[in-house]
């Protein structure tokens, strides 16, 4: 086992731990030595070359594929350098008022979040795209949801040099998407922080993360790690958690806290989705441009939002349900497809929970309740609304009977798009805004952390990821965990000469 | 040939090759390198996954060819591509969940080895590319 010693370790990389590595580099100008674990690899910017199947590999835990305990739906987050950051499409919105209320976390204010969040938006290039750069699958969305009576908003994205690739779930092959793998952590790097990465934190101890390095696999992307491959005993006088939901309430319960806070791992949400899709009369503009540039926030009145979207020929047909000639026939579509992602806004239910099973792996338990099929067919009605609307001859909507539903049933989307079509399991249904696990409260009696991310009765340890959150936040969630981070990153600076004080850290590296 | 707990998954082999064809129909026309591409990838997906799922995936298998077995008295490979269709259609619409996810997973397959392939997704009309919208005006010849 190789000794290292720092006086702050943060473990992740993404929205929170690049947040807080930036936040807290001038404590190296103070002496301080600050680490940043990144379990995934760093790639160069001619490695991001868009095709599906590698880019899935290099960048998401389980290529993507991670699915809950009994399988029912799947969910995406990043393992890189930036970790979610890289693979999201950059859609940056600031917490609603309602939500934060909602949560009622003693010591969080809307205002503050918001003050935050937009300074963040400000350092990622935050903007709207102009007119010219917009595809006909965004444009199509936006005529229908006129023609409906929906409400389509643009999303401000952090991009800058936007080539239209999009690619963006992919990682962005032009290095435009404002992560922080482009941002915080190289800004961190030129300060002195030290980002170590394919470093795995297999558990905590009393200020010691034991962690696995491993080697540069034959035809494996990326660069190799920072140290040598091997066993790591990190001694460190702060410990930050930024691996998301899943990462760090996996790590916290392999580390065995869930006695000291048993609410660890409870709380998860995740916006559960659904990928529709339409076919136009003509061949459209969609695999080309932003992908995701305008949405419908039907979450405080119906439980849903609605976004553009367009994903690859993998994923796509993975969505449709079904298969046979008919899911063929769709797929040959391709360049006439418009394509909506509807997402539920589901509540933190008993049950659904980051769990960790006999070998320390993740392990994810997550039941569908009625209101989240009610989201969701409500939501797919709605779509179908839009997409016909907007010209469509045919609606792929997997809660109907029959999935493809043509122009002749307008009339009856009530009826044929229905609950009772909702068999979980058969129907693809993913989530990439996985949140809760660590949630915020007042004591360790109904939550893991206070509102600056401490983790009660552990003044060491440290969140700052979506594990935060309490419940749902009904919108993309990078900025608001930028924005909680930043709050983390500012108790570590408060408490830092209590923790820290006179401590002396080892050079050994 | 990936071990699935006792199991044996050989995406080459005969037994997914007919639930490819089931799934994807125009898999039969693929030639033997392409298939060969197709399998590997399959294969590569296969064995990045955890033990237990690829546990299940051998045992749905298993299970597919009892009740081809049951149901027509001949394994599934044996099966006509109408009939191997219509099983796995019903067995997708199942009331028991391991049933409906053990299609679920093996379609994923299916469809990850086929579309997957770039030449797939060029013969479907996908176009993207990291040039973007000059990349688009580029094909079109607009400047």
């Amino acid at each position: 086992m190789i000794e290292r010693d720092y006086d702050v370790v943060i473990i992740g990389s993404g929205a929170g731990g690049g947040t807080v590595a930036q936040a807290l580099a001038g404590l190296v100008a103070e002496g301080r030595r600050v680490l940043v674990l990144e379990q995934g690899a760093r790639l160069a910017d001619r490695e991001f070359t868009g095709n599906e199947l590698d880019m899935s590999d290099s960048l998401y835990e389980d290529s993507g594929g991670f699915l809950t305990a009994d399988g029912t739906m799947t969910l995406a987050f990043g393992r890189i350098y930036g970790g979610s950051t890289v693979v999201y499409t950059g859609t940056s919105l600031v917490a609603p008022r309602r939500v934060i209320e909602r949560w009622s976390v003693p010591g969080l204010a809307h205002g503050d979040i918001e003050e935050r969040s937009r300074r963040y938006m400000v350092e990622n290039n935050v903007h709207f795209l102009p007119d010219e750069e917009l595809n006909d699958n965004n444009r199509l969305f936006v005529e229908g949801c006129k023609r409906t009576g929906y409400h389509a908003e643009q999303f401000p994205l952090n991009v800058r040099g936007c080539r239209g690739s999009s690619l963006c779930n992919l990682g962005c092959p032009n290095g435009a998407k404002m992560g922080t793998n482009r941002v915080q952590l190289p800004a961190a790097e030129r300060m002195g922080v030290q980002v170590v990465t394919r470093a795995e934190a297999l558990r905590i101890e009393d200020r010691v993360v034991v962690a696995h390095v491993r080697e540069l696999a034959a035809g494996e992307k990326g660069a190799p790690s920072e140290w040598p491959a091997g066993s790591y005993r990190i001694r460190a006088g702060i410990v930050v958690c930024a691996g998301g939901s899943i990462g760090t309430s996996a790590l916290l319960l392999r580390s065995g806290l869930a006695r000291a806070v048993p609410r660890l791992g409870e709380g998860f949400t995740c916006h559960p989705a659904h990928i529709l899709v339409a076919e136009q009369p003509r061949a459209i503009t969609n695999d080309v441009g932003h992908p995701k540039s305008f949405y419908v926030d039907r979450a405080e009145a119906e439980g849903f939002v609605l976004e553009t979207c367009m994903y690859f020929p993998f994923v796509t047909a993975k969505n449709l349900t079904g298969f046979g000639a008919s899911h063929s026939a769709l797929m040959r579509a391709f360049p006439r497809l418009q394509m909506i992602l509807v997402l539920a806004c589901d509540r933190a239910a008993p049950g659904n929970r980051v769990a960790v099973n006999a070998t320390g792996r993740p392990v994810v338990h997550y039941r569908f309740t009625d209101a989240v099929v009610t989201s969701l067919v409500r939501a797919t009605r709605a779509s179908a609304r839009i997409f016909f609307a907007a010209g469509a001859e045919r609606v792929h909507a997997p809660s109907a009977d029959p999935p493809l539903l043509d122009r002749s049933m307008q009339d009856r989307l009530d009826s044929l798009i229905s609950e009772r079509n909702f068999q979980s399991g058969r129907i693809s249904i993913s989530a990439a805004h996985l949140m809760g696990g660590c949630g915020m409260g007042r004591s360790a009696s109904d939550s893991v952390t206070d509102s600056w991310g401490r983790v009660h009765g552990i003044p060491w340890l440290r969140v700052a990821d979506s594990s935060l959150f309490p419940d749902a936040l009904e919108i993309n969630p990078y900025v608001t965990v930028m924005a909680l981070a930043d709050r983390t990153a500012q108790a570590v600076r408060a408490d830092a000469g209590e923790l820290l004080g006179g401590r002396v850290t080892l050079t050994t590296a | 040939m990936v071990g699935v707990g006792g199991a044996t998954v050989i995406p080459g082999g005969d037994r997914f090759r007919a639930i490819m064809a089931a799934v994807v129909p125009e898999s039969v026309s693929l030639s033997d390198d392409e298939w060969t591409d197709a399998a590997a990838i399959i294969a590569r997906a296969i064995a990045a996954r955890p033990a237990a799922v690829r546990r299940q995936l051998g045992l749905f298998l298993r299970a597919l060819d009892l009740v081809a077995l049951v149901r027509h008295g001949r394994g599934l490979r044996s099966l006509s591509a109408a009939k191997r269709t219509a099983l796995l259609e019903s067995l997708a619409r199942s009331r028991v969940l391991a049933l409906r996810r053990g299609v679920w997973g093996v379609r994923t397959l299916a469809f990850m080895g086929y579309y997957a392939r770039p030449a797939a997704a060029r013969a479907i009309g996908y176009r993207a590319s990291p040039a973007g919208w000059a990349g688009v005006r580029a094909r079109s010849g607009v400047q």
